[in-house]
């Protein structure tokens, strides 16, 4: 009897069966690489579109030019003195300076309110209240931005806003702020609890071990330890609340697609996000396509500044992970 | 090197771990503190409980008085006849989308980076790209359905009216946003499955085809299902990027039934679009409206948000219990 000998086609297996494994892994492949097609798409439509923005600003077209008072038409259109595209206004600071107020706004609400929930999740909680307290925040994280928008118009603008400050009006950037900060609590609270549950027990306990209390422990100590994490998390709500649109599209009043420059977050205003939704939401069709066009131009600086934001954000929660 | 010890003072320390034993631990500023922090969840609670409230109260006097009469009508210019039957088919037609396209691809582009990738610069470049994807502005994403998607339909379909901004429009680009937030949430669910239940896979023989199959999908299922009626949940209440598309506000120009192909190919609204909608139209009478709307959508989303965070819960006690 001689033993079977093992050559190279045995020990590769059944052939269908390899060939079908190829094939599956090239799908996925396939699958993976979409995304990046989604990303080239992005930035290609951005790109193309804002650039022949502002080619007509550099090189105006006919019909752009009657739109116009004066007949001119150049690059320092993006930084006259309001926001009106059908009059070839592009001042692209007003949009900027709205956009950041209604941020700073939301993150006074969110920054406190959702890292206060965090701490209270991840240091104080027992498992059984935290079971019942997060879906809190989960079903919050769940409602749609147009139902806070709503919200921010029916009832932050009226009954908070206008109550406090007389000169306001139902809508205002404020309100919209307020409206957007509500939205961007889960997400303070989530990434900042991640942060604070990945901080060791070993500190805790060394804490605990030399007398100090748990208020001492959880502000000198997992804080502390956490920091990277809570910073990631402000970076990420910021980025997701200059890229909030509906909330702003109702709340803010900036309606009729054309602001002006404002500094107060008591005036009406209009995002760089609500101008976009404005701009696309015209009914008229006689708009010409120099106007239609700043829309991409607005796409392309917020996805921009949001693109750095997030990719600061990354560094820091990279850092997290490096660190336990 | 030379220990430097903090000058203690020791009848001050013993001073306070006395008082720290005697209190039993109820340090006053302790406890201001636990509140305080309690408080701002319970602020959460608060605006939530305010939130449906109003938006409830608001829609009570249509929900009571003519809720299936409400869901069967489209949109109207008086505030008594107006439904949101249009919004309903739409927002329908973008969930079969998300569904269709998005989960498959999603879930595998997650198999890929999970187990398929080798650590090259592909798979670097891969993950990188989705996580910053995951963080585009929703808005951002209408601009991509409006050049690529309406552009291309705007040349495919020959009715006049819509100028390719139609009901397939309107889902692929709700299924491209959903898509990094599958991937991401799949590949969590899969990276979560035990190492030893590949191992043991291998062992006996299976290809890796054969162990993600039969072994790594079926234990991560639960995980990934979550994640992606979350991101379903999400898709389904984004407005923003669909105003982008071109989703009518007002009145429409088809007059499909709720499961008719046809619609694919004509303008369409949805009803985060609806509520928009009727949120921007004068006068008191369309607040209840308006509520109603948001009821409705609320009651579709926060379903798939708590179907998604029951099934997380069930199968969590589940796998703890082993």
């Amino acid at each position: 009897m001689t033993a079977p000998v093992l050559d190279q086609n045995l020990l590769a297996g059944n052939p269908k069966r390899r060939n079908k494994e190829k094939t599956v892994g090239a799908i996925f492949t396939v699958a993976a690489g979409l995304s990046l097609v989604v990303s080239l798409l992005i930035v290609g439509s951005l790109v193309f579109k804002a650039g022949s923005f502002l080619g007509d600003l550099i090189n105006p077209p006919e019909d752009a030019l009657a739109e116009t008072r004066d007949g001119m038409i150049s690059l320092s259109n993006l930084w006259s003195e309001q926001w009106a595209p059908r009059f070839m206004q592009f001042d692209i600071k007003t949009l900027l300076v709205a956009s950041i107020i209604v941020t700073i706004v939301a993150m006074a609400v969110a920054g406190p309110i959702g890292l206060g929930a965090a701490i209270y999740l991840s240091e104080y909680a027992s498992p059984r209240v935290r079971r019942i307290l997060k879906p809190v925040l989960e079903v919050l994280a769940g409602i749609p931005s147009v139902v806070l928008g709503f919200f921010a118009l029916r009832w932050i603008g009226p009954n908070v806003v206008a109550n406090m400050f007389e000169s306001a009006g139902n809508q205002s950037l404020l309100a919209a702020g307020l409206g957007v900060g509500l939205l961007t609590i889960p997400l303070v609270a989530s990434i900042s609890e991640d942060a604070m549950r990945s901080v060791p027990n070993a500190l805790r306990e060394a804490s605990a071990g030399l007398g100090a209390r748990k208020f001492t422990t959880s502000t000198k100590i997992v804080l502390p330890a956490a920091v990277s994490g809570l910073v990631a998390a402000f970076i990420v709500a910021t980025s997701r609340a200059i890229g909030e649109t509906m909330v702003v599209f109702l709340a803010a009043g900036g309606s009729g697609n054309s602001a002006q420059f404002t500094l107060s977050p008591l005036d009406r205003g209009a995002t760089m996000t609500a101008a976009m939704a404005s701009q696309a939401s015209g009914t008229d069709g006689t708009i010409v396509e120099t106007a239609f066009n700043s829309l991409f131009f607005v796409g392309a600086v917020l996805f921009v500044i949001t693109l750095t934001l997030n990719v600061i954000a990354d560094r820091f929660v990279r850092r997290v992970r490096q660190q336990y | 090197m030379a220990l430097t010890a903090p000058i203690v003072d020791a009848d001050k320390t013993a001073e306070r771990v006395r008082a720290r034993i005697e209190s039993g631990g109820r340090d006053p500023k302790d406890i201001g503190f636990r509140w305080l922090m309690f408080g701002t969840l319970l602020f959460s609670l608060l605006v939530l409980s305010v939130l449906i409230y109003d938006v409830v109260g608001d829609s009570w006097s249509i929900l009571s008085e003519r809720f299936m009469d409400f869901l069967a009508r489209p949109s109207r210019s008086r505030p008594d006849e107006a439904g949101v039957f249009t919004g309903l088919r739409g927002t329908f037609w973008i969930g079969v989308f998300v569904i269709v396209l998005s989960f498959p691809i999603g879930i595998g582009a997650a198999i890929y980076l999970e187990e398929y990738a080798s650590g090259g610069w592909f798979t670097r470049l891969i993950d990188v790209n989705i996580r910053n994807l995951a963080g585009v502005p929703s808005v951002v994403y209408g601009i991509l359905g409006f050049t690529i998607f309406v552009g291309f339909f705007n040349q495919r379909f020959s009715d006049a009216n819509a100028f390719g901004k139609v009901t397939a429009a309107g889902g692929l680009t709700l299924a491209v946003l959903s898509l990094p937030i599958v991937i991401i949430t799949s590949a969590e669910a899969i990276r979560a499955v035990p190492q030893s239940l590949r191992e043991a896979g291998y062992g006996v023989g299976a290809t890796k085809w054969e162990v993600v199959r039969n072994h790594v999908l079926p234990y991560a299922a639960p995980g990934i299902l979550t994640g992606t009626l979350l991101s379903l949940a999400r898709a389904l209440g984004e407005a923003a990027p669909l105003i982008l598309v071109g989703a009518i506000r007002g009145k429409l120009g088809s007059d499909a039934g709720f499961f008719d192909l046809r619609q694919l190919g004509e303008q369409f609204t949805a009803m985060p679009i609806m509520i928009t909608e009727y949120a921007s139209k004068p006068g008191e009478d369309w607040v209840p409206v308006t509520a109603a709307a948001i009821v409705i959508l609320l009651l579709v989303v926060l379903g798939f948000n708590a179907a998604a965070v029951l099934l997380r819960n069930r199968f969590e006690s589940k796998r703890e219990g082993k």
